[in-house]
């Protein structure tokens, strides 16, 4: 094996590797932040006595209805291509009770944008992650990559679409707010700019330490989130169904590593330069009626 | 490229063939249910499991399964290995095959499939963050360089045919043709190691819902590592398969060589998978992980086995080769299987089970698969032929009527 031949081989190694992921010198991508305008809501799981007039308010908002079966209306106990937002019950095993509120948290670094392969869903104007049925092939990849299990599918049709609640931006365009924040009757969901919901959330913890868990959840989950909880004392989030998803988004490792091996598309051109030399090279000494190589 | 390839010939319809046949129109039966009544009428995804079988079977197996071609190219273009040759153009076949399958059941699979068209089209959309995207453009560009690659078969087919028209277009295309070969195989050798790897690196993106066994920044490579075991993999189950049910002459002691290659990146496989659960102090969950680590158990099993097997055995016959490949096969399905779906548990309390209607369409996409790769051979120059081949010809011909298909062999049953 030639000296030329080898090294040749070593670099089609090294940009192969490079390609398939070997995480080079890794600088971590910096984390995003919220646009200085983001807005959001503030749910206050103490506060929210149950009663779902949030859910009916967003299915009037969207044009949904509610599942029926046997002639009976129920309430849908998740997420689904009917309900962008669910009232849920939660009892522990000490008996300690609570109400979870769930829709779209309007992730800062969102996973279901960074999988979106036309950018049907987006982060829109004031953070808002909204989305395009123009644009969406159905992949559902949104689906297996949001780390809160939002976006939901409509299985049951032929020309289905993602369903997941957008901040009822048509809503915020009118000068209106959220319906859901517009008709919870103790202000349990409440609509705000990011800022303000975030300062009035530590008010909250400041004044009544006891009454809560001492954490504003999203603040930093997961990349940060335009939706802030607020739990009672004794009931971790996670059992409320907001993971543990530390402080880096879903996204920023696999998109750092992506982005590193398809800087400027560098590694695949060199890739296929390189292989073609091989090739050519090789093809030239079997022509020559050359040797093939040891094995 | 003086390897002599003919055509087996003999008769198309055959009863396995009507087999084959019948299950595939089961499946576009089922599948224009799909298509009036929506995902949910035939399939058991849902909103927990929005990917199911004909993600993990069609498109991520299957492709890595048809990966012989790309995995004998690296051998015979880049390690210069010609003695491979004879093996090349029914692996590119079946490569060629299991990727327009896949490239089929993605359009099957998306909700709004009509909207396809505009993924390699409006190029100003496209979101340079979404791995899928990559995956998909690759995907689609690679099925092309698959069929290109695979034309000169059905070119030297044309020219043998009694059209004179056929046979004159034929001759003015081959040499061209030849000429651009060698940007068509890098082209092949790069498209499949792109996307190959970056199928592993989906799942990255579900973060915590894919058990940290399972869960790694070297999905990509383990992937890519992977692939290219089963690609060997296959080829030596079809080389062996072919060469039994056509009356072919055996290849085996190219199939032995083949072997000596698989073992070390098995090998290398394994020394990644372990070292990164090592690295991240994660080892201890082998054991600790209940089901999964049983699950994990019996992968590397299926992985560590061949290894052994291939060193341990100095002239493996073809019936144990035929059992190595099988093994490796299996374990790069189930470790593909395990990532996209048995692994993957978005949340407690949701599981998934592929229903019939989504088997029976897999299945019957499989078989139309088959179907297509036993009327190519016979009617293209793709497999071996030696001067013997002539007289084994009709006995081949009887052997492939007799072809015992699994659902239905009687043989199964005494
Ligand atoms: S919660 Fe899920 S759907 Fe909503 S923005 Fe975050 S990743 Fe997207
Ligand atoms: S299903 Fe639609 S919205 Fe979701 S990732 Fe796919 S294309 Fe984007
Ligand atoms: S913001 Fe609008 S769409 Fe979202 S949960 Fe509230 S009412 Fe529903």
């Amino acid at each position: 094996m030639s000296l030329s031949r080898r090294s040749l081989l070593k670099g089609l190694a090294t940009a192969g590797a490079g390609i398939a992921g070997l995480p080079a010198a890794g600088q971590a991508k910096e984390l995003k932040r919220r646009p200085d305008d983001a807005v959001g809501l503030l749910y206050d799981a103490t506060k929210c006595i149950g009663c779902k007039a949030c859910m009916t308010a967003c299915r009037e908002a969207n044009g949904l209805t509610a599942a029926e079966r046997d002639g009976k209306w129920y309430d849908p106990q998740s997420l689904s291509g009917n309900a962008k937002n669910v009232i849920s019950f939660y009892r522990g095993p000490k008996g300690e009770e609570s109400f979870m509120k769930m829709q779209c948290m309007h992730c800062v670094d969102p996973a279901c944008v960074s999988v979106c392969m036309l950018g049907a869903l987006k982060k829109g104007d004031k953070g808002i992650v909204t989305y395009d049925a123009d644009a969406c092939v159905g992949c559902r990849y949104c689906q297996v990559a949001c780390p809160f299990n939002v976006p939901a599918f409509e299985w049951g049709k032929a020309t289905p679409k993602i369903v997941k609640c957008e901040l009822c931006r048509d809503r915020l365009a009118q000068g209106k707010i959220p319906a859901c924040a517009e008709v919870c009757p103790r202000h349990a969901v409440i609509f705000g700019s990011y800022t303000e919901l975030l300062e009035e959330a530590h008010r909250r913890l400041a004044t009544e330490p006891k009454r809560y868990v001492p954490k504003v959840y999203g603040e930093k989950d997961g990349g940060g989130t335009q939706v802030l909880y607020l739990t009672a004392a004794g009931i971790p989030f996670e059992k409320l169904g907001l993971p543990a998803l530390g402080e880096k988004s879903v996204p920023s490792l696999p998109e750092t590593i992506q982005h590193t091996i398809y800087k400027g598309f560098l590694a695949p051109v060199v890739l296929y330069g390189a292989l073609g030399a091989v090739i050519f090279r090789n093809r030239r000494k079997s022509a020559a009626g050359g040797e093939e190589g040891d094995a | 490229m003086s390897h002599a390839t003919a055509p087996v010939g003999g008769r198309i319809l055959t009863k396995p063939m009507l087999v084959l046949l019948g299950l595939f129109g089961l499946a576009a039966a089922l599948l224009l249910w799909r298509f009036i009544q929506g995902l949910g009428a035939v399939t058991a995804m849902s909103d927990r499991y929005p990917w199911g079988l004909w993600i993990a079977y069609d498109v991520v197996t299957g492709t890595a399964l048809a990966c012989g071609g790309y995995a004998l190219a690296i051998l015979i273009y880049i390690l210069n290995k010609g003695r491979f040759h004879p093996l090349i153009r029914s692996a590119i076949l079946t490569s060629a095959l299991g990727y327009t399958l896949g490239g089929f059941s993605v359009i099957v699979d998306l909700g709004r499939f009509w909207n396809v068209w505009k993924v390699p089209t409006l190029f100003w959309k496209w979101n340079f963050s979404s791995i899928l995207l990559e995956v998909a453009l690759c995907i689609m560009a690679y099925m092309f360089v698959l069929w290109i690659e695979l034309a000169p078969a059905f070119l030297e087919g044309a020219k043998a045919a009694g059209n004179p028209k056929l046979r004159r277009l034929a001759e003015k295309t081959l040499g061209p043709l030849e000429k651009a070969m060698p940007f068509i195989v890098a082209l092949g050798l790069l498209l499949p190691t792109m996307h190959q790897s970056s199928l592993g690196s989906l799942m990255m993106l579900a973060g915590q819902k894919v058990h940290p066994l399972w869960q790694t920044p070297l999905l990509p490579l383990l992937f890519l590592i992977s692939c290219i075991c089963m690609g060997y993999g296959v080829v030596v189950l079809e080389s062996a398969l072919s060469s039994t049910y056509f009356g072919l002459p055996r290849e085996t002691p190219l199939l032995r060589r083949l072997g000596r290659v698989v073992a070390p990146l098995l090998g290398l496989y394994l020394v990644l998978r372990l070292g990164d659960l090592a690295i991240h102090g994660k080892l201890g969950l082998i054991f600790t992980s209940g089901f999964f680590s049983v699950l994990f158990l019996a992968e590397m099993a299926l992985f560590v086995t061949p290894i052994v097997m291939f060193y341990t055995e100095a002239k493996p016959k073809l019936g144990q080769l035929f059992r190595g490949a099988m093994m490796i096969v299996l374990a790069g399905a189930l470790y593909r299987f395990s990532t996209f779906l048995v692994a993957f548990r978005p949340s407690k309390g949701w599981v998934y089970f592929p229903s019939v209607g989504e088997t029976l369409i897999t299945v019957g996409l499989i078989a139309g698969e088959i179907a297509a790769y036993i009327f190519v051979v016979k009617k293209f120059p793709i497999l071996q032929s030696r001067p013997r081949r002539a007289t084994v010809r009709r006995l081949g011909a009887d052997v492939i009527d007799r072809l015992p298909i699994p659902s239905t062999a009687p043989a199964s049953g005494d």
